[in-house]
């Protein structure tokens, strides 16, 4: 393995996360017919740590790629990766298609390959449909050491990586050498605003158009949503006007 | 102060741990000239009333819980109001009034109480009317966009609930999660989208109004079109709860933008700003729908109290606030989103091209486009944290704008007032920002404590010399407390004793909001002397606005009492003709006349060396 790093940054187009997200009227997905579309923030995250690695390290990281699987409109994030820093990028043009966790990790794995990348940083879910499991499942696929919702990364002059994880009662250090993938988590860094001169210049750098096919990969689906309801909404309180009549209240409710 | 404290009811101390206790001056200690006038007292056969009408639970009278409705948010004013009441219904509005007006008890309409100059607080004893509890969305119409509402909506709620049906609330303003339709109407709120939607005296299609008397004035059914006789409900937009409580509010609403973005850039000079405020509504045209201005000392005062990271300077975290003296917000908004951002990108690329603009940042999901507004929105609120603020908000060329915030940092310097890191100065800075596309700065000069020295050196030089240069004294926060006495720099004779003519057909007692605006006056007529004496200065009797100060002097004198117009005559000598001045240090007018309840007079020392400097005699 050459002592080069060659990051990939995995990118995915989601509804908007200061949104409320509204389920459509079949009840099988989330509207999304007029609502706008930001790039996943937990990638945001990952971007601005791979664009961090790179200025700390700037002999070190050789390129960041950047790559999306989406509809066209996704190219919007990739120039967003790559005004922040990404070098170039890649668009899997799947149209509307909803693609399930496992196959994007196939069709990514076949990128890595493509890119030679040995180290993948994405986020550690995605927040339109949280699996919570691309990241793990790529890793699996290509037998990588994984270092999952990352709240601190180290890189090391001998190429290992430390990862700090936020754990319950304390914080667990994990450290593999590359290749590897990080999954980020909210506290690993807060991205920063593109800037105009640095958006003006990614309108320069390469964005690669594919089709699934290109990569020898194909969509099958394996899971089927049955319904998507919204939950219960939350009955309003109500005001006692006595000790006795809370008491009541609870008894009538049986919570004591 | 402790001999004052000393005089209130102490029953409760023992009772309550937890008492809520006020640091905020009465407006009556701070104000000593300002006289109760003779009204009503309130007494327990008035709370009785008042309860029978609203129930017991509506009608406030402890005196912790009353301080929420006694204190304006600036923490500047504060009124002893022993009672506030909160109808929930017209009706009941109605009944109130009607009580009060018999009663000749003194009454101040409430909303959400964000007013900027003291309009919306008692200064006496005047029962608090709050509409609060009048909170409802009326009706909807989800074909013409007309929303009828209650008063005491508020306005983010309002928003919020035309979001879920595609539209948007023409009126947007930093107070949003507080302020109320109601009081955004009786203020005539601008705001951040007027430059796209127009001020409310567009917008506004009728409103349901209690008169002093208690009868209530209905327009809520009114239409688009409809040209039959007066507008009346014009009168109560902008009347600051003066001639009625208004208590609902028809209002059209456009279709909500599906597309926004905003820009955020770093400028190098003014003259940039109004550059980039030119090629933006040239270029952007149909989708620009703000541009907000705001200079570095703002972002500085931001960046203390928020202690987030400025988005011009993140690449450097030594770096507060970038050395960029101006900085400019810039909203679109329309229905397509591709159109819109090649749009945006192009005009920021040619601006940026050009040099035009030096730096700068676009939102790219939601989360950054509220940060963004953040660095505008938050000026308000950053600039309260010091102690307090004097608040301006004033209307003028735009070529001359931002002069006015560099006249006063020379004037504060030179009386030694002014410095950010002494604290033994009463003024840390004074930041300008504000809408571009209104023509509209809003001028806050930061202090850490209220004085009456800071008050004497800014005022009224601030109306003075927005007066001297063809601007208004009040863009759209309203006259209020502050600025009653100061009407006569932005309104000429004619239009003041029109004013004190209508007040007087709506509330010949004056109950309403009395100590705000104006003060009803039936014998005031429209004079040969009054139309003659306006325009003699330049020779014209129409050009009211040719001499700002003959205008501004003689108007403000026949603004106070008819008593004090016998003194015309030895007031007009008093007038300095504009050329003669300085531009950077146009003289002060030297205070001639006395107000019914204020007396307002400039730095001793101050006065004297420009009158001496223009070669007149004070007259004090």
């Amino acid at each position: 393995m050459s002592s080069k790093v060659r990051i990939l940054l995995p990118v995915k187009r989601v509804i908007d996360a200061a949104l409320k997200p509204r389920i459509n009227k079949t009840q099988t997905g989330i509207e999304s017919a007029g609502v706008k579309f930001s790039i996943n923030p937990f990638d945001d995250i990952a971007v601005e740590e791979a664009i961090k690695i790179k200025n700390e390290h700037k002999d070190l990281v050789e390129s960041i790629h950047a790559v999306s699987i989406g509809p066209a409109k996704a190219q919007d994030i990739l120039r967003i990766a790559l005004a922040k820093g990404a070098d170039t990028s890649t668009l899997i043009d799947v149209q509307d298609q909803e693609v399930e966790p496992l196959q994007v990790s196939k069709i990514l794995k076949a990128v890595q390959e493509r890119q030679n990348s040995n180290l993948i940083i994405l986020g550690k879910q995605a927040i339109d449909d949280d699996s919570n499991q691309t990241g793990q499942m790529l890793a699996g696929l290509l037998n990588w050491p994984q270092a999952t919702n990352a709240s601190k990364v180290k890189i090391n002059s001998d190429s290992t990586v430390e990862v700090e994880r936020e754990i319950d009662g304390g914080v667990e250090v994990v450290k593999a050498s590359l290749p590897m993938i990080i999954t980020t988590d909210l506290r690993l860094n807060e991205p920063k605003f593109v800037t105009l001169p640095k958006m003006m210049k990614a309108k320069k750098k390469p964005l690669e158009k594919l089709k699934v096919e290109d990569l020898g990969v194909s969509i099958e689906k394996r899971l089927e949503i049955l319904k998507l309801e919204d939950p219960p909404a939350r009955q309003g309180g109500l005001k006692v006007g006595s000790v006795d009549e809370l008491i009541a209240k609870l008894k009538e409710l049986k919570a004591i | 102060m402790f001999a004052r404290l000393a005089k209130l009811p102490v029953a409760r101390t023992t009772s309550r741990l937890v008492r809520w206790s006020s640091n905020v001056r009465l407006t009556s200690e701070s104000y000593p000239q300002v006289h109760r006038l003779d009204f009503g007292q309130v007494t327990p056969k008035t709370v009785d009333f008042f309860k029978s009408v609203v129930g017991d639970s509506a009608v406030i009278t402890n005196e912790d819980d009353l301080l929420l409705y006694n204190e304006d948010q600036m923490r500047k004013y504060r009124g002893q109001s022993r009672v506030c009441v909160k109808p929930k219904n017209t009706q009941q509005v109605s009944e109130i009034v009607k009580y009060c007006n018999e009663n000749k008890l003194a009454l101040v309409p409430q909303g959400g109480n964000t007013g900027l100059v003291g309009g919306s607080v008692p200064v006496f004893d005047e029962i608090v009317l709050s509409l609060s509890s009048m909170d409802k969305v009326r009706s909807f119409d989800s074909t013409s966009g007309i929303l009828k509402a209650d008063a005491g909506l508020i306005l983010e709620n309002a928003d919020n609930f035309l979001a879920e049906n595609g539209y948007i609330f023409p009126l947007d303003l930093g107070a949003k999660g507080s302020c109320h339709i109601g009081g955004n109407v009786a203020a005539n709120a601008g705001g951040l989208r007027l430059l796209r939607y127009g001020s409310l005296h567009g917008s506004v299609l009728g409103l349901e109004v209690v008169l002093p008397d208690g009868t209530i004035y209905d327009s809520m059914n009114a239409l688009r079109k409809d040209n039959t006789g007066y507008d009346l409900k014009q009168l109560f937009i902008g009347s600051e709860g003066t001639l009625g409580v208004i208590t609902g509010v028809s209002i059209l609403c456009p279709s909500r933008p599906k597309a926004v973005n905003i820009a955020f850039l770093g400028l190098e000079s003014y003259d940039a700003v109004q550059e980039t405020f030119k090629r933006a509504k040239s270029e952007l045209c149909e989708i620009l729908s703000a541009f907000e201005f705001m200079d570095r000392q703002s972002q500085v005062q931001n960046k203390r109290f928020s202690k987030n990271t400025h988005p011009l300077a993140q690449d450097d975290p030594d770096v507060d606030v970038p050395e960029y003296p101006f900085y400019v917000l810039i909203e679109t908004s329309g229905s397509s989103k591709e159109h819109d951002d090649a749009k945006l990108e192009t005009f920021l690329e040619s601006i940026m091209e050009e040099g035009i603009v030096s730096d700068g940042v676009v939102s790219q999901d939601e989360t950054q486009l509220k940060a963004l507004w953040n660095w505008r929105e938050g000026i308000s609120e950053a600039s309260n944290m010091d102690g307090g603020v004097y608040k301006y908000d004033v209307s003028l060329p735009l070529p001359v704008m931002y002069d006015l915030i560099e006249v006063l940092r020379v004037r504060l310097d030179e009386h030694g007032l002014r410095s950010a890191s002494d604290a033994s100065k009463p003024v840390v800075d004074v930041v300008g920002y504000g809408h571009i596309g209104d023509g509209n700065l809003h001028v806050n000069v930061i202090v850490r404590e209220y004085s009456k020295t800071v008050e004497k050196c800014l005022e009224p030089f601030v109306y003075q010399w927005v007066s001297d240069h063809h601007g208004s004294i009040s863009a759209e926060h309203g006259l209020g407390f502050q600025k009653k006495n100061y009407v006569g720099y932005s309104k000429t004779d004619v239009e003041i004793a029109l004013m004190k003519q209508i007040k007087h057909k709506f509330d010949p007692q004056g109950i309403m909001n009395p100590y705000n605006i104006i003060r009803p006056d039936p014998e005031l007529e429209l004079s040969e002397e009054y139309i003659s004496s306006s325009g003699e200065a330049n020779g014209s009797r129409f050009d009211l606005r040719a001499s700002s100060y003959a205008r501004s002097s003689t108007a403000v004198s026949s603004a106070l009492s008819p008593r004090f117009l016998k003194m015309r005559k030895k007031i007009r000598p008093m007038i300095i003709e504009a050329p003669t001045a300085p531009p950077t240090a146009p003289p002060m007018m030297a205070p001639l006349f006395e107000d019914d309840f204020e007396f307002e007079l400039p730095l001793e020392a101050d006065a004297d060396a420009e009158a001496e400097a223009i070669g007149v005699d004070c007259v004090t």
